[in-house]
C-alpha cells in the first residue's frame, strides 16, 4: 500500500511539472504557419513526459526495493543470531546423561527461542567420546538427547516440536585421543528441522 | 591357564640330539623337563609331555598347489592350539620318499622312527592323487600307522572355495586327534574404520569387503548357516538393519527398522527371528521380528528410565542375554526369549564392578563371554552359566567385543595392545593369544559357526 501511494504522489508531481513547462499548444485555432514544426514540438513534449515518468517510476521502485532489502537484512541478521544461539552445544560428564549445572542456561535460551517462534521445530542429537563400548554409546547418546528434550518439555515446550537422535561415538568433533577431545565430543547438538526461515529473537536477546 | 610351552627348547634339543646321535630313543627321556648337559651344550627343557601332541607337517616338494595346501594346513593346525608344531630349520624339506624297494611294491615309506626322534606324535602329508584331487594323510607316529586319510577334490587355487576346502580338511585332522573339530572352516566379519564390513577366514587370510565404500555400517551378526549376515547401515541420524547374502551379495531391509536408529541385530539359532536394539525418544529397547514370515514385531523390554540393548540368543534359542542400565551402570542380564523372566546374569558388586557389555553365548551354551571395565579399560571375561562365576581372560590394553569360535574354546576380540585396534584370538585352554588382522581400526567382530 505504501509503495503504490508513493508512486501516485510521484506521478502527480511529474504531471504538474510537465503542465507548467508550457508544452501544450494554445487552444484557439490559428492558421497553420508551420504545421511540421508544431508536430515535432508535440512529439518532443510527449517524449519528455514519458522519460520523466519512467525516471520517477524507476526511482520509486529503487527506493521500495531498498526498503525491502533493509528489512530483509534485518530479519536475516536476527534469524542468523537466533539460529546460532539455538545451535549452542551442551556437554556431558563421562558416561553420564544428566544436564550439567552450567548447561541449563543454554537450554533455557533454546526454550525462550522456541516460545518466541511457535512454528519452530528442532532435533537434538547426542554424541559420546570414543572410550565406552561402541554399541552402548549409541544408547548413551540417545539418552543424552532425551535428557535435553525432557528438560525443555518440562519447561513448557511441546514434546512434538523436538525430535531426538544419537550418533554414539561415530561423529567426533575432535578425533584426538585425549581428555580435551573427549570433553568436546560428549555433547548434544541442536538443529532446526522446520520453521527456521524467519526467526524472532525472544524479548531481551 | 597353562603357560605356553617353549617350542624353541624342544627344537634345540632335537637338533642337538640329531647332530649327536641321529635318531635315538634317548630323546623320549630327554623330554622330561630337566636340563640336559651334552657335549658342553646346556639346554633347558620346559616341555611337559602329554600336554599337546607334537605335529609334523611333512614337505611336499616343488609343487605350487601342494605347497599352498601344506602352508594353509600347517597354519590351521598351529592355530588350533592343540599341537606342538615341529618346526625344524629346513623342515619343509623333510618329506615322504619312496624307497626303491617300496617303489617297486607301490607302497609309501614313512620314517616313523625319524619323526618320533623329532618329537612328533603325528605327521601329516599332502600328495596329489590326480590333477584336481589331493590326499591328506594323518600318520600316528607312535602307532606306526595312518590314522586318517582325507581325499579332497579341489577347485583352482584362484577360487575362494579352495582355501575353505583345505580349512575343512584341517578341522577333520584336529577332530581325528582330539575328538573335536578345529575352527579353521569359519569366517569373521568386522567393521573397519572406513565404515565398511569385511570378511576374513578364521586364519586372517582371504579378506573380502562385504559392503561398498562410502557407506557407514555397524554391528554385523552372522546368520546360523554362515551364508547371510545382518548389520546396521547408517544414513544421517537413522540406522536401518539389512540382511545380506554372503555368496550373492543380495540384501534386503528388515522393514520395521526402516526408520529410527536400529542396531546390534542377532539371529535366533533357527534363523527365523532377528532380535535388535531400537533407540528412540523413549530410550533404547530390544525388539524381535520374524524375518522368515515377515511379521510379528515384538518389544521385549520396556526401559522407561533405563536402556536395554545388545541381545544375544542362547544356542537352544530359549534365552537372550542382554545389556541393561536398570541398576545404573550397564551390566549383563538374561531373559526368556519372549521377554519374560528378566534377571541379572553376570554378577557384579554395586559401585565396585565396572560396566559390562557385548554378551555372546558359547556354541555349547555353557559359557557367556562379554567385556567389563577394569580400572577404566575393558577386558574380556567368560562366565560359567551354571555357576555364574566369571573369570577375566585379558589384562593388557583395551580388550573388547569378544566373539566365540565355532569350537567353543577360542574367542576373538578387539585389542589395542600393540597400538591400533586389531582382531586377536585367545585359546581358553592354553591361554595362547595371536593377532589375526593387521589393517588397524578394526572393531565389532562376529565369528560364524562352522561353514559346511
Amino acid at each position: 500500500m505504501r509503495v503504490s501511494f508513493a508512486m501516485t504522489v510521484a506521478l502527480g508531481a511529474v504531471v504538474a511539472a510537465v503542465a507548467c513547462g508550457g508544452g501544450q499548444p494554445a487552444p484557439p485555432p490559428q492558421p497553420a504557419v508551420d504545421s511540421a514544426a508544431i508536430r515535432d514540438s508535440i512529439a518532443r513534449a510527449e517524449a519528455a513526459r514519458r522519460d520523466s515518468i519512467a525516471r520517477a517510476q524507476a526511482e520509486a521502485q529503487r527506493m521500495a526495493a531498498q526498503r525491502r532489502a533493509d528489512s530483509l537484512a534485518a530479519i536475516k541478521a536476527t534469524t542468523d543470531r537466533v539460529a546460532a544461539m539455538l545451535a549452542d552445544r551442551i556437554h556431558f560428564d563421562f558416561n553420564k546423561s544428566n544436564i550439567r549445572p552450567g548447561d541449563d542456561s543454554v537450554l533455557d535460551q533454546k526454550i525462550a527461542i522456541l516460545q518466541a517462534n511457535p512454528a519452530l521445530t528442532i532435533s537434538v542429537t547426542g554424541h559420546c567420546d570414543e572410550r565406552g563400548s561402541d554399541e552402548y554409546n549409541l544408547a548413551l547418546g540417545n539418552r543424552r538427547a532425551i535428557a535435553a528434550k525432557q528438560y525443555m518439555v518440562a519447561h513448557g515446550i511441546s514434546a512434538d516440536r523436538i525430535t531426538t537422535a544419537s550418533r554414539g561415538e561415530e561423529d567426533p568433533i575432535d578425533p584426538a585421543h585425549n581428555e580435551t577431545a573427549w570433553a568436546q565430543n560428549r555433547r548434544d547438538e541442536f538443529a532446526i528441522t522446520a520453521g527456521g526461515n524467519m526467526l524472532k529473537a525472544p524479548g531481551g536477546m | 591357564m597353562i603357560p605356553t610351552p617353549v617350542r624353541i627348547s624342544r627344537t634345540l634339543v632335537t637338533v642337538a640330539a640329531l647332530a649327536a646321535l641321529a635318531a635315538s630313543p634317548l630323546l623320549a627321556q630327554q623330554d622330561t623337563g630337566k636340563a640336559v648337559e651334552q657335549q658342553g651344550i646346556r639346554i633347558g627343557i620346559t616341555y611337559q609331555p602329554g600336554v599337546r601332541p607334537g605335529m609334523l607337517v611333512l614337505g611336499v616338494g616343488p609343487n605350487e598347489v601342494l605347497d599352498s595346501i601344506r602352508t594353509i594346513l600347517a597354519r590351521d593346525l598351529d592355530y588350533s592350539d592343540r599341537f606342538e608344531m615341529i618346526n625344524l630349520p629346513g623342515g619343509d624339506s623333510l618329506t615322504i620318499a619312496l624307497a626303491p624297494h617300496e617303489q617297486a611294491q607301490g607302497g609309501m615309506f614313512v620314517n616313523y622312527g625319524l619323526y618320533q626322534a623329532l618329537g612328533a606324535d603325528f605327521a601329516v602329508h599332502v600328495r596329489a592323487v590326480t590333477d584336481s584331487t589331493v590326499s591328506i594323510t594323518l600318520y600316528d607316529v607312535k602307532g606306526h600307522g595312518p590314522r586318517k586319510e582325507i581325499t579332497l577334490g579341489l577347485p583352482s587355487m584362484a577360487d575362494p572355495a579352495f582355501r575353505m576346502q583345505v580349512h575343512r580338511a584341517s578341522d577333520e585332522i584336529v577332530r581325528a586327534v582330539t575328538g573335536t573339530p578345529g575352527y579353521a572352516a569359519s569366517r569373521l566379519l568386522f567393521v573397519q574404520e572406513n565404515g565398511r564390513i569385511y570378511r576374513i577366514d578364521a586364519d586372517g587370510a582371504g579378506q573380502v569387503a562385504e559392503t561398498p565404500a562410502g557407506v557407514k555400517t555397524f554391528s554385523p551378526a552372522w546368520g546360523p548357516n554362515g551364508r547371510e549376515f545382518a548389520y546396521t547401515q547408517f544414513a544421517g541420524d537413522n540406522g536401518a538393519i539389512y540382511v545380506q547374502n554372503v555368496v550373492t551379495g543380495e540384501r534386503r531391509i528388515v522393514p520395521p527398522t526402516a526408520n529410527g536408529l536400529n542396531y546390534t541385530p542377532a539371529f535366533s539359532p533357527d534363523g527365523t527371528t532377528l532380535a535388535f536394539t531400537q533407540s528412540n525418544g523413549s530410550g533404547s529397547d530390544i525388539y524381535t521380528y520374524n524375518v522368515a514370515k515377515h511379521c510379528c514385531l515384538q518389544r521385549l523390554t520396556v526401559g522407561r528410565f533405563s536402556d536395554n540393548l545388545s541381545p544375544a540368543y542362547s544356542p537352544d534359542g530359549g534365552r537372550i542375554a542382554f545389556v541393561s542400565t536398570r541398576a545404573g551402570l550397564p551390566q549383563i542380564y538374561v531373559m526368556t526369549s519372549d521377554g519374560t523372566n528378566q534377571e541379572l546374569f553376570a554378577p557384579f558388586d554395586y559401585g565396585v564392578t565396572g560396566e559390562s557389555h557385548g554378551p555372546e553365548w558359547s556354541p555349547d551354551g555353557l559359557h557367556v563371554t562379554f567385556h567389563r571395565d577394569v580400572a577404566g579399560s575393558p577386558q574380556v571375561f567368560v562366565m560359567d552359566v551354571a555357576t555364574r562365576t566369571v573369570r577375566q581372560l585379558t589384562s593388557t590394553g583395551r580388550n573388547e567385543d569378544p566373539t566365540w569360535a565355532p569350537d567353543g574354546s577360542h574367542i576373538a576380540f578387539v585389542s589395542n595392545r600393540t597400538g591400533a585396534r586389531q582382531l586377536w584370538v585367545i585359546d581358553l585352554e592354553t591361554g595362547r593369544v595371536r593377532q589375526i588382522t593387521r589393517i588397524g581400526g578394526t572393531r565389532l567382530p562376529a565369528w560364524s559357526r562352522r561353514i559346511d
